[in-house]
């Protein structure tokens, strides 16, 4: 789960990681009365959890309470990325000598954490790693004993600094690594982390993405997970469905059973010409429930022609799953034409159940596929 | 034959009474997987399909050799049974359950490396050495004894293919979950080192997907080491927006790494084979082992 901004800031400061002095605000009103307590220039930062926030004009910046109020009106319920900025968070904007970049993120390969440092901050780190990888420093963490403050040092070191300052940056950077591991951060980043011009270090934008498999953890962002910004409100429902959704652009809905297998049936349609409309894996079981929910949310979705059911029952039964699909169908109406795909586990008692209610039953997925993108092109007709 | 499992393989079931343990303990059995012991704790005494249950895994071995664990515990409760069973010196360990955290799972696969233990997931339908053992949940019926090794990031995926391999005539030797979980105990370049090794396995098909760089890993490894085996491979993905997790906690693009375009590139400069869809894995390998 993303936190925002100023959730992970508040983390932050609570672990005395310096970031700048700042106030959330909802009004334009409670943005002029922040500037004017911080008195002095001060950024605006839409408090959204899509990212290139900055490019897309999500942040701007005043010199004064009513300048700040001005631009405050402007950038509240603007659409940024498609999402509805809600609220500001305000902070003294601060003069920039060097940024930095660090995060404590999960090195896959390695099974472990890694601490990844660099003297490019303010950009994409991905940026960096394709045109300059020389100015990333990655040190993988002992899952036992951890990130040390020599670490910090190291690192520090390798950043061009000495001294306090590289001091500084060594305590900074232990404290970073105890929050990430307190919050089961699987990303916490500092980028930029900024040398001052009096050669200071502050925390300018902080990310923290929470493991949502430790969420039982966090009980404080439990709650959140369910009006996450940013999700549609079909993301929603199948969230609350226990169904994992994707929406897309396309107009061809896609239902099927296995994350693996739904996204090789979304690559299907695509081979053939088609565009998928949502991911949705229905996972293990495929209850009538669980089918009613699914086809619901993907025929909510207006630009659907054409709904894909691929189903391979494995320990799943196709009759059960064929079940599934009549019951659905009596629950939900069927509004749109479906191809379905049915094969394995009890195969030819769910072909029947189907067949005997008129729904035409294919057992190839890619000639399943072609039938649906070629219903697609014709208009859903 | 086959890696990982096979006839020698002595198991235990930690989490047997539960229903999806005591259900898929019968379906082990059935597939003449030797299970020689369970683990519930407070259940001590009772049997689950005649299998006899421990409170703890130290008991069950001590009562019953055993070299291997399946793991069917919540994901609350699967890192300390995971621990338990390493503790009790058993060396292969699936761990079918989903969601556990990735703090969690990164000590399990540092304490495995420690004790020489080989873990299969988590988040896995779990390994299968065609015709001698099953530590899983995968439906048997799909596989048939052959010469293909199987590794996979999904489950369906993979019984979608291993009907292909099977009806083709290929067959399978070993089949292996690796698991859907950013954090998991087996690689892709893990499994070509075993199946390299193995006499049953004349070729190796891998099932990728997006995120992470074990399909990336995997390619230099063949490309650099000459692997000696006909490596055919198919990512699913390749429609798959970043920053989107796809039904699989592992299975997104952060940024620009971890796409399905950057796995199948790799693959094909290393000179493995690339299907474009599922059912021309089987085809793919057929051409390349003349068969």
């Amino acid at each position: 789960m993303k936190l925002f901004e100023y959730e992970a800031k508040q983390i932050f400061v609570r672990y005395n990681i310096p970031t700048p002095r700042g106030f959330l605000a909802t009004t334009a009103a409670r943005a002029r009365d922040s500037a004017a307590q911080i008195n002095a220039p001060v950024a605006l930062k839409s408090q959204i959890l899509v990212a290139g926030r900055a490019k897309a004009g999500g942040i701007l910046f005043a010199n004064s309470p009513s300048e700040a109020e001005q631009t405050a009106a402007k950038l509240l319920g603007k659409e940024i990325k498609g999402v509805k900025v809600q609220s500001l968070w305000i902070e003294e904007k601060i003069a920039v000598k060097r940024e930095l970049y660090f995060s404590i993120t999960v090195d896959r390969a390695n099974r472990c954490y890694v601490a990844i440092a660099s003297s490019a901050g303010g950009v994409e780190i991905e940026e960096v790693a394709a045109t300059a990888p020389e100015k990333i420093v990655k040190t993988l963490i002992d899952p036992v004993y951890g990130f040390r403050l020599y670490h910090g040092r190291n690192i520090a070191k390798k950043l061009g600094y000495v001294g306090n300052q590289m001091n500084d940056l060594a305590s900074i950077f232990l404290k970073h690594y105890t929050l990430a591991m307190d919050y089961d951060a699987e990303l916490a980043e500092m980028n930029p982390l900024v040398e001052t011009s009096d050669g200071k270090f502050v925390a300018v934008d902080t990310r923290i993405i929470i493991d949502d498999n430790a969420l039982y953890r966090h009980p404080e962002f439990k709650s959140r997970l369910l009006e996450e910004a940013g999700m549609t409100q079909q993301e929603l429902e199948a969230l609350k469905s226990g169904l994992a959704y994707v929406k897309l652009e396309g107009d061809v809905g896609i239902i099927g059973n296995g994350a693996g297998l739904v996204m090789a049936t979304l690559d299907a349609i695509q081979l053939y010409g088609g565009a998928p409309a949502n991911f949705l894996d229905v996972g293990g079981g495929a209850s009538a429930d669980m089918m009613a929910a699914a086809l619901d949310i993907v025929l909510s979705d207006p630009k659907v022609k054409v709904v894909f059911i691929n189903i391979l029952g494995g320990i799943t039964r196709c009759d059960e799953v064929a079940n599934g699909i009549l019951e659905a169908k009596k629950r939900v109406g069927f509004t749109k034409p479906m191809v379905i795909r049915l094969v394995g586990t009890n195969e030819e008692e769910g072909r029947r159940i189907l067949t005997e209610a008129g729904i035409h039953v294919l057992d190839s997925m890619e000639e399943a596929a072609k039938k649906t993108v070629e219903i697609s092109k014709s208009g859903g007709a | 034959m086959g890696v990982f499992v096979d006839k020698a393989t002595t198991a235990i079931v930690q989490g047997i009474t539960g229903t999806q343990g005591s259900f898929h303990t019968r379906l082990m059995l059935d597939y003449g997987t030797q299970i020689v012991a369970g683990t519930t704790p407070g259940k001590s005494g009772t049997s689950v399909h005649g299998v006899l249950v421990y409170d703890t895994v130290e008991e069950a071995v001590k009562a019953h050799a055993a070299n291997a664990s399946i793991i069917f515990v919540p994901a609350l409760f699967a890192a300390d049974a995971a621990f338990e069973a390493f503790d009790a010196g058993l060396k292969t360990i699936t761990i079918i359950t989903e969601h556990i955290p990735i703090r969690d799972a990164v000590q399990v696969m540092h304490r495995a490396r420690q004790q020489g233990a080989v873990v299969v997931g988590p988040n896995t339908p779990g390994i299968l050495t065609v015709g001698e053992c099953k530590l899983g949940i995968m439906p048997a019926h799909v596989f048939k004894r052959g010469v293909v090794g199987l590794a996979s990031r999904s489950g369906t995926l993979t019984y979608e293919i291993a009907t292909g391999l099977s009806f083709s005539g290929l067959g399978q030797s070993t089949c292996i979950g690796l698991g859907g979980d950013p954090i998991v105990g087996l690689s892709f370049v893990d499994v070509l080192k075993a199946f390299e090794k193995d006499e049953q396995t004349e070729a190796v098909a891998l099932i990728g997907e997006i995120g992470g760089n074990f399909e990336e890993l995997a390619a230099e490894f063949i490309a650099t080491e000459g692997y000696s085996k006909p490596v055919a491979a198919f990512v699913a993905g390749r429609t798959a927006p970043p920053g989107r997790r796809m039904g699989h906690a592992g299975a997104i693009i952060m940024g620009k790494s971890g796409t399905a375009a950057s796995k199948i590139e790799a693959f094909k400069k290393a000179g493995v084979k690339v299907a474009q869809k599922p059912s021309d894995v089987a085809r793919l390998l057929a051409e390349k082992l003349g068969k």
